[in-house]
Parts: C-alpha cells; structure tokens; sequence
C-alpha cells in the first residue's frame, strides 16, 4: 500500500506545459466571467467558483485517455471545461438558456455530457463518490481498461455513503480513483473543525485502499500522481485515493460572507501558491514561452471566455414546452 | 473605456443591499480581486472584488446607502489616463426606505364586514396586546434562544449553525450566548448527526437539529421515519423522541432540482411525526416554541424567501401557538382556500383580488400539516360549498388530495363545485427561469381557480 506524499513529477514537453497554462487560464477566466454574469443578475441561483483550484482537474485530465469518466459535485465549471466540454455551452447552461448542456434545466451545479463522459455536476454532499464507483463497476462489468475519477470535497469526505463506497469498491476492485479535493474548507468549516483525522486519504487503509497526498498547487505534481492512480486502476489492483491539497480563493458559493478565514490567509495562497503563477513562471524560466507567447495566449483565452459570455447572453430561454420534457424516457418498444 | 460597476447580487434571493462601506476611493487604482466594497444583505455583509483592472473614476453611491438595488451602477472604473464620461451622474441615495412590510397579512384590517359571524380570525394573542414588527428569521431566533433559555436540555446541532451563525442566519447569536457546548457545529453528516440527535433525545435531552435545508435531510430520512418517529410505539410507550428537525424547505430562486422541494406531503403521511409549517412571523415564533416543548418528533418546515419578511409578533413573555389549530387569515363566504407557508402568499394576494371581483374568499392558515385542523376546513366549507387548496408540493399524494378527501367524506352534500388541488407542476424544479416561474404555483392559478369553482 503506498502511504508516501507523492514528489515525482512527470517531464513533460514545453508544447504540453503551454497546454496546461492554457487550460488553467481558461478555468480561471471563465469563472472570473461567471462570477460577473452573477453580479448581474444573469446567472442565479447557486454559482460555486473553481478559482483557485484548476491545476487538481487539469493534471488529473493530462493523466486520463478516451473513455474514462468523471463525476463531481456542483462545484465542477473546472471539471467541464477540462474535458473538453465547450465552454459556450457550460456558460449558457449558467444562464439558464436553451444553448446550455441541459437546454437550462441543469443550471450551474447540474451538467452533463454523454460525448466527454461526464456524469455531472451534483448537488447533494456526498452522493457522486457511489455514483462514481458505479461507473466504475460499469466498466470493470464490460472488461474495458477504463478508470473513474470520482472527485469529492474535504467536507463530503466525512459522509457515510463514501465508506460504505470504499468498502465495496476494495472489495469488487473496482477502477475508480477517489479525488478528494482539499481545498481546506468545506463553506465556513475547516477541515479541523471538521475531522480529528490526520489526513483523510489515510482513511482508506482501514479498507485496504492505497493512496497519496499531492501538492495541488502544482500541476505537474498532479499530473504525475494521477498517472500512478490510474496505472494501478487499470492493471485491475482496485481503487486509489488521491487527497490534493489545494485552496478556492473566492467564497464557498456566491453568498459567502467570508468570515472564517483572514483576507491575509487568501492573499497569501495566491501570492505564493498560485497554480498558474507556478506554470508561467517554469515556461518563462525555461524559455519554453516568451512573454510574447503568453500575452497571445491570454488573449486566445479571453476572446473564447468573451465568446462564450456573448453566447450565453445570446442564446433564448427554453421553450415553455421544455418544462414537460424529459421526466421519463422514451417508452419500451414494443416486441423488443 | 469606462466601464460602470453595479451592485451585484450576491445570493440569490437578493433585490438590493447596503452598501455598507467602501474600501476605494475615488483615483485609486485597482485590479481584478481587489475588494472595493462591503455590501450588507438581510443575512450577511460580504466584501465585493473588482473584476477588471482600472482605476476609480468616480463613486456614484455613497456608503451607508440603503436599499440600492441590484445592477444600479455604484461607481465608475476608467482605464489610466481616463476621464469620467460626463453623463454618470452620482444617483440619489436610495434613503432607508422605511420597512413597509409586504401586504402580507391584510386580514384584520380588511376583513369584509357582512362575514359569517362564528368566523373567527382573532390573532393569536389577547386583544390589547402590544406587538412589534419581526421578520420571520428573527422569530425563529428568538423561539430558539428562548426555549434554551427556559431548559438546559434544549440544544442546536447542525452544519454552520454555531461559528457561522446559520447558513441563512437563523441562529444567530446563539453561540454567543449558549456556549459551543449548546451550539454546535457538526462535520457534513445528516444521517449520523440526525441520528446522534435521536440517541440524544432517548437519553432526556432536547434535540433542534437544523438541516441546511430540507433537501439534505433525504440523507437523514431514514433515522427520522424509523428511529425517531417509531419508537414510542415500538416501546410500548416506555421511551419518545422529543425532538425539532427543522431548516428551509421548498423552492428558494434558480437553485434547481436538487435543492427545490416541498417535503410536507411526505412526511406528512407518517404516523408519529408531527409536522409544521409555518407563514408568518408569529407563527414561526409561537410554532417553534410548542414544537421544542412537544414530547414528539416535529418536522418544522421553514422557507427560505419568507425568512426576511416583517409581520407583527405579540411582545409577550412566553407565546405559543397549540399544534392542530388553523388560523382563519380572512374571513370569506364564497370560497374557501386553504394552503399553509409560502403558498399563503399566493393564497392572500389572490383573496385580495377576487375581492375587487366581487368574490370574498376565506383564506385558511393551516400552519401545522400533522395533526391537521380539519374542523375548522370543513366549517368554512360547510359556509362556502367551495374549495381550493393551495400548496408547492408536487400534486400526486399532495396534502391538498387529503385534504379533499377528508371534505369528501364529512362534507359531500356540502360541495357545489369539484375541489381544486393547486400545486407545484409535476416536474422536477428546472434552472431556467422562465421555466421555473412556470412549474410553481402562481397567484394567478389561484384567481382562477377560485373563478372556476364559484363558476363567475
Ligand atoms: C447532503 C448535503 N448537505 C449539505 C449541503 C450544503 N452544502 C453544499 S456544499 C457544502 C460544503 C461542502 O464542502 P466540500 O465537500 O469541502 O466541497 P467544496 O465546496 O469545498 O468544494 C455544504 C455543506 C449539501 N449540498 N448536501
Ligand atoms: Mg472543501
């Protein structure tokens, strides 16, 4: 069972360390973008931001191969856009417009792609960590290779639906990588308010799950450990954890009045921890990437983040009839 | 270019805010993260960052505003270098418009004169009795810090509910005052906190359990049908559950399928559970204090958008409302309409309308959904042959059917119309918001209905 903190990095290619910085920036924008279509009253509801946390879903991604699958929880525009979902039809979905992944339905926390196996976008704590094991168990069943990432918070980590999960998951071995993303607060809870485990991947042993705690502030770092997650899952050795230490730098949801935490202690993580920051600096240092290189690709980035805003303005509500649609599918044909 | 900032929304059930304090000044320069402002809604004051880089051109409303809308434009951002365009002109302060408490609870004043006698619609507390304005978060508050100020065995328990205060705000303070060892903070666990909250009230204690809102409590169910609410039966009357389950319930605004839904019809249908649901402020007040008090499991059904509304509550030193006793809210001898929570929203609204058209509905409160006041329905029914119940739940196995059923049984020859069971649209709650505004239930049904059955 693995039981260290993972250092390894991956090399990587300056095109692919280019290809990191660009879809972190694109997660970043985008949701810097949300959080002002909210002000304005163009998204509603519940909006949970991804800022801070891009390089857990980036490096896991750089990790993964066609057919894998992912599920999270509502806070998950990072794990969509890092699929490769297109970033107009996330927005519009946010706006509640026809042009959405759910034709509107959804909404932010509720999204879906068949095409990129995406299985959603959650909104009760806790319950996509089963979900996940059993897209898992989905594959194992047709004897593909395979894998899930189930991704959870800190907070969802102390439900009981996720041991219960474990247990079976050890038990049937079943190739689903547990992301538990520990970005320290599950909405004005710390993890020490929360738990008196040391760590929490830790709690796997007790099932005989191995895993790892990994720097999620860097992207390579992650990469690396979801590569090793993911050998094991698909040489069939069961399940892996991976607990990445990251940080949300904007409030839990929209309405957070941020009280649990010092605007030093956010200030901090962003100045001396930031992902993006961390990625620019290694292709400037390394002359992977000029400033040059870099502004274009902010200016790529804003133009597709632009684009998508202007779409999701665009694009009509749903027709009224849509209300009726989709409760139940299409009847059992007949003779079958 | 200029670029106008607006006052953001920042939940969403949010129209406008203070604008509590402002961290720029006018030439200050600012980038993207920075925080530019605190704004004040009813359950918090959150800092609000800028978006784009800039300098600020000019503030347009001063702080300590009150009542500014969302999306009026506050201050002007200009790139370096810039001037501010001349038409921003600075907006009036939107003054602290007085709290004119929505036309909520028009019973008392506008009850029509020529209504049946017998029809009482007296509040709650004796006459001459001083009253004050609360909103509904206040009230619950105050039931709360009451009955613990009363017992020692009374304790809170949930997420959020001690350092944060609630995540809408309904217990705060009560860290302050009762100590963590009676406000307390639980890790994201329903099944084992409500669970814990179960064992504790075996053990002699009083349970509040908040859920964050109802829809987490699924989590939970299990040990509120099965442990809590079978278990003074199961014992043979040994060992109850006294216990208050309480938190939001039903639709707030756009938070989809997942975190809209009505749970009254459902655990209104177990035996063992008393279930609650409360309209006004004074209700929440006098309802949660009995609820605390009762021997029993009470499911108390709150609801986010009525927590920020004002309405009268009695300046007494202990006031209770008994369970199973419907408060007539207006008094009416053409139709009946009875619904209870938000729904007596729409349920007032339309009697006021139907007024001016001639149709003088009576409008029941039924504020607790298990036990039921059903003598007092079917009086009203017996004067006004007529029915519409009005509620957010799905209409399946809705509590308007029981209702209807327990008319049909006792009051038949009574009936001049089919009754109408008003619910939420038997869809899952969509995101879009045309598509949500459809799938609830609307003052407009309730008009028409009220038409259809009085057949003018
Ligand atoms: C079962 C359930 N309980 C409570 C909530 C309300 N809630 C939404 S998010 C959240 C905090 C979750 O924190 P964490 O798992 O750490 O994820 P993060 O938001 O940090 O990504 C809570 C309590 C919920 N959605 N579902
Ligand atoms: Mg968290």
């Amino acid at each position: 069972m693995a039981t260290r903190k993972s250092t390894a990095k991956s090399n990587v290619s300056a095109d692919e360390l280019l290809g990191y910085y660009r879809d972190m920036l694109l997660i970043r924008r985008f949701e810097e973008k949300a959080g002002q279509l909210y002000g304005m009253g163009l998204i509603g509801g519940f909006c949970h931001l991804y800022i801070g946390q891009e390089a857990v879903v980036v490096g896991l991604e750089a990790a993964a191969k066609e057919g894998d699958k992912r599920v999270t929880s509502y806070r998950d525009h990072g794990h969509m856009l890092a699929c490769g979902m297109d970033p107009k039809g996330v927005m519009a979905e946010l706006t509640g417009r026809e042009g959405g992944y759910s034709k509107g339905k959804g909404g932010s926390m509720h999204m879906f792609s068949k095409e990129k196996h995406f299985y959603g976008g959650h909104g009760i704590v806790g319950a996509q960590v089963p979900l996940g094991a059993g897209l898992a168990f989905s594959d194992m069943y047709k004897e593909n290779d395979n894998v899930t990432f189930a991704y959870f918070g800190d907070g969802a980590a102390n439900q009981g639906q996720v041991y219960e999960t474990y247990n079976m998951a050890m038990l049937w071995s079943l190739p689903v990588i547990f992301v538990i993303e520990n970005n320290k607060y599950a909405m004005g809870t710390s993890v020490q308010r929360a738990t008196k485990s040391p760590s929490l991947w830790e709690r796997g042993a007790a099932y005989g799950i191995a895993g790892e705690e990994v720097d999620g502030m860097d992207v390579l770092a992650v990469k690396a450990a979801g590569e090793k997650a993911v050998a094991h899952c698909r040489a069939r050795k069961g399940p892996y954890i991976l607990e990445i230490m990251t940080y949300r730098y904007r409030g839990h949801s929209m309405s957070d009045p941020a009280k649990y935490r010092t605007r030093d202690e956010v200030q901090k993580m962003r100045e001396e921890r930031d992902a993006i920051e961390h990625v620019r600096e290694l292709l400037l240092q390394g002359k992977h990437a000029s400033e040059e290189d870099l502004k274009a690709v902010d200016k790529e980035i804003k133009g597709i983040v632009n684009d998508a805003a202007e779409f999701a303005k665009e694009s009509p509500e749903p027709a009224v009839d849509e209300l009726w649609t989709d409760i139940y599918a299409a009847e059992v044909p007949q003779n079958a | 270019m200029a670029t106008e900032i607006l006052m953001p929304a920042l939940s969403p059930t949010m129209e406008e805010g203070t604008l509590a304090k402002w961290l720029v000044k006018e030439g200050d320069t600012v980038s993207a993260g920075d925080i530019l402002a605190e704004i004040e809604t009813d359950k918090a004051t959150m800092e609000f960052e800028a978006v784009d880089e800039g300098t600020i051109g000019k503030i347009m409303v001063s702080e300590g505003s009150e009542g500014v809308k969302v999306n009026t434009p506050i201050a002007v951002l200009v790139e370096e270098g810039e001037d501010v365009p001349a038409d921003t002109q600075a907006e009036a302060p939107a003054k602290a418009e007085p709290d004119t408490a929505p036309a909520a609870a028009p019973a008392q004043a506008t009850a029509p004169a020529p209504a049946a006698p017998k029809t009482d619609t007296s509040p709650d507390w004796p006459d001459g009795t001083e009253t004050r304005k609360q909103t509904v978060r206040e009230s619950l508050r105050d039931a709360m810090a009451e009955e613990m100020r009363r017992t020692q065995e009374v304790f809170v328990m949930g997420e959020e509910v001690a350092e944060y205060e609630g995540a809408y705000k309904i217990t705060q303070g009560l860290l302050d005052e009762f100590g963590a060892k009676r406000v307390i903070d639980t890790p994201i666990t329903e099944h084992g906190f409500a669970g814990i909250g179960v064992g504790a009230a075996f053990g002699g204690l009083r349970p509040i359990v908040e859920f964050m809102t109802f829809n987490f409590a699924m989590q939970a169910i299990d040990q509120i049908l099965n442990s809590a609410a079978k278990t003074l039966y199961m014992s043979g009357g040994q060992m109850g559950c006294p216990i208050v389950f309480r938190g939001p319930n039903g639709a707030a605004a756009r938070v989809g399928a997942q975190h809209s839904q009505c749970y009254a019809a459902w655990y209104s249908a177990i035996p063992g559970l008393k279930v609650v649901m409360p309209y006004s402020a004074s209700d929440a007040k006098g309802l949660l204090k009995q609820a605390i008090r009762d021997p029993n499991p009470v499911i108390f059904l709150e609801n986010e958008i009525l927590y920020g509304k004002s309405f009268d509550v009695p300046v007494l030193d202990d006031f209770t409302i008994p369970f199973g006793k419907a408060r007539i809210e207006r008094a009416g001898d053409d139709v009946t309409i009875v619904s209870f929570g938000i729904g007596m929203t729409y349920a007032l609204e339309a009697a006021e309308r139907l007024a001016a058209d001639g149709i003088n509905a009576e409008v029941i409160n039924l504020r607790t959904i298990r036990p039921m006041d059903t003598d007092t329905i079917l009086a009203s029914v017996m004067k006004t042959n007529r029915l519409v119940t009005v509620e957010e739940g799905y209409p399946q196995s809705s509590v308007g059917n029981f209702i209807t059923s327990v008319v049909m049984e006792n009051a038949f020859d009574h009936l001049d119309a089919p009754v109408i069971n008003l619910c939420g649209k038997d869809v899952p709650m969509p995101y879009a918001a045309n598509l949500e505004k459809l799938a609830l239930v609307t003052t407009d049904e309730v008009v028409e209905a009220a038409h259809k059955v009085t057949y003018r």
